[in-house]
């Protein structure tokens, strides 16, 4: 029931047009929402948004009473592209597990900050901004959490040497 | 006569909790800006036992990568390893035979009972109450023994493997299992009679610290914390895996969202575990504990995958980006500890700071857990 009503709301940033699935058309899926084999994916929806409707798409998940999973970034280095990824989830036994993505150029990695819808978004923001170099505009205290205070590297960045 | 000492009165000063402190269980850091005894404002900070698992998880091949999880809660680790095998199994569609499955669980929720009581006397040690951590201790090395005979280790624990397990138990593990039921519920009625009750206690954590349902959900807490807080919670009921669905037991609710009620959600959780363990052993099918077709070599198909666990502290999630290859492109691991933790900041303001102190204790932090 909710996995309907999340879907149809988020459809609704598309104008109605679902996307090819990179995996079975061999390339970059454009952005819109899939629904995905809860069996062997292990979640069930899975939207690409643009990063100007990262803020809208989340909130439609905070009104649906969705908490926050997690928040990581992913470096598509030949498509000198970024990705960040927000897993969301449910407390009730409607299970429905929803991903928000987004991907942005790596040369300006730039995303709204999520932390003012969601407060527990402010450590997986300054963590993906450790480990990728990804900026969260808006986020209001984006320092090192868990690397060093002085740190000017990106460990998870695929041209990253030790 | 020298004038009288006078501070002025909006005054506070910074105070620095950890990051060597007995009561942060672990190299974590709190700064605090303190108003005499009151907090202000607190700001934890990590990172001082950070590895980076998440790289490590990149450049080994996913068999390699197994030992890594085992290091992330020293607690209960098993609970870590089960979520990673249960995430490549998922992925790369291998069956595991009835009989491991119901191996792992026992095993892990031997582990989980193992970790709440090394909890409950740690966080009693917190409040003042030395004597029930020896308790709770000798309990767990009954538990810590038996997995070290099947597992060949007590803590660092790596005995899944995609598609089974390691080794199978022999019957020592299971007579000790079965002996070690009821000598546990009774050390849980020693414990209740010794701690529960105490009036001390009870006023060090009733109607202290409480978190809202509401605030968890913007936090993403879960486990124990999110019970405490009248959220019926579990990976195991919610989003069923394993063999959990055979099992016939209850999830602990607590709607006071106090210190007192996260207390009460793992005491209680302990003797479900013992129930699951119990059934297990009844109805422990024969068979192989390996799966016959599974490839040497693991590649999983291009894509990513998720798999969520219910570990001693909370939901355990494990996100894998695939390329094709044999390490994962991406491998992220989402540790409950890091959420739960995460609202302390917001939820102890205007605490003091020995209820904050309390408050941590009730949330049960692993820091290796949290910093990965």
């Amino acid at each position: 029931m909710i996995l309907e009503t999340t879907q149809q709301a988020l459809q609704a940033l598309f104008a109605g047009s679902v996307p090819a699935d990179e995996a079975e058309a061999g390339t970059p899926r454009g952005n819109g929402v899939l629904t995905r084999d809860y069996k062997t994916h292990g979640y069930h929806l899975d939207a690409q948004v643009d990063a100007a409707q990262l803020l809208a798409a989340v909130t439609i998940l905070d009104e649906g009473g969705f908490f926050i999973e997690s928040i990581t970034g992913v470096d598509w280095i030949k498509e000198n592209q970024l990705e960040v990824i927000y897993d969301f989830s449910r407390y009730d036994f409607d299970a429905c597990r929803v991903v928000i993505r987004t991907r942005i150029p790596r040369d300006k990695p730039e995303v709204p900050t999520i932390s003012t819808i969601y407060a527990g978004a402010n450590w997986h923001e300054r963590e993906t901004h450790d480990f990728f170099g990804i900026k969260f505009a808006g986020h209001p205290h984006l320092v090192p959490l868990l690397l060093p205070e002085d740190a000017d590297f990106h460990p998870l960045l695929k041209d990253f040497k030790a | 006569m020298s004038a009288p000492i006078q501070l002025r009165p909006d005054e506070t000063f910074l105070l620095n909790v950890g990051p060597q402190h007995p009561a942060t269980h672990g190299v974590l850091r709190v700064k605090m800006q303190m108003d005499g005894e009151y907090i202000v404002k607190a700001e934890t900070v990590l990172g001082y036992v950070h590895r980076m698992h998440e790289k490590m998880g990149e450049n080994r091949t996913y068999a390699q990568y197994l030992p890594n999880l085992s290091r992330l809660d020293y607690l209960g680790a098993l609970g870590y390893t089960h979520g990673h095998v249960l995430a490549i199994e998922r992925a790369a569609g291998i069956e595991v035979p009835e009989r491991a499955e119901y191996i792992r669980a026992i095993t892990v929720e031997l582990n989980r009972v193992a970790s709440h009581l090394f909890w409950f006397g740690a966080f009693v040690m917190d409040l003042g109450g030395f004597s029930p951590l020896m308790y709770a201790i000798q309990d767990r090395e009954h538990i810590l023994d038996m997995l070290e005979a099947v597992t060949g280790a007590r803590l660092t624990y790596c005995y899944y493997r995609f598609g089974g397990l390691y080794n199978d138990v022999d019957d020592d593990f299971i007579e000790a299992a079965k002996r070690f039921i009821p000598r546990m519920r009774k050390s849980l009625k020693k414990y209740d009679a010794l701690v529960s009750g105490n009036i001390i206690f009870q006023k060090r954590l009733e109607g202290i610290a409480p978190v809202s349902a509401e605030m968890c959900r913007k936090y993403g807490a879960t486990g124990p914390v999110a019970r405490g807080s009248g959220i019926n919670f579990d990976v195991r009921k919610n989003e069923p895996y394993s063999v959990y669905p055979e099992f016939d037991f209850d999830v602990p609710v607590y709607h006071e969202c106090d210190s007192l009620a996260r207390y009460k959600v793992r005491m209680d959780e302990m003797e479900q575990s013992l129930r699951i363990i119990e059934q297990g052993l009844e109805t422990l099918p024969d068979g192989p504990i390996m799966a016959e077709k599974k490839p040497k070599n693991i590649k999983l198909p291009v894509g990513d995958y998720y798999q969520a666990v219910e570990t001693a502290r909370g939901s355990f999630g494990i996100r894998i980006v695939s390329d094709g290859d044999k390490n994962a492109y991406r491998l992220k691991l989402r540790s409950p500890t890091y959420s739960n933790m995460h609202l302390f900041d917001e939820a102890c303001e205007g605490m003091l700071i020995m209820d904050a102190l309390a408050f941590m204790g009730s949330l049960d932090l692993v820091i290796p857990e949290i910093d990965r």
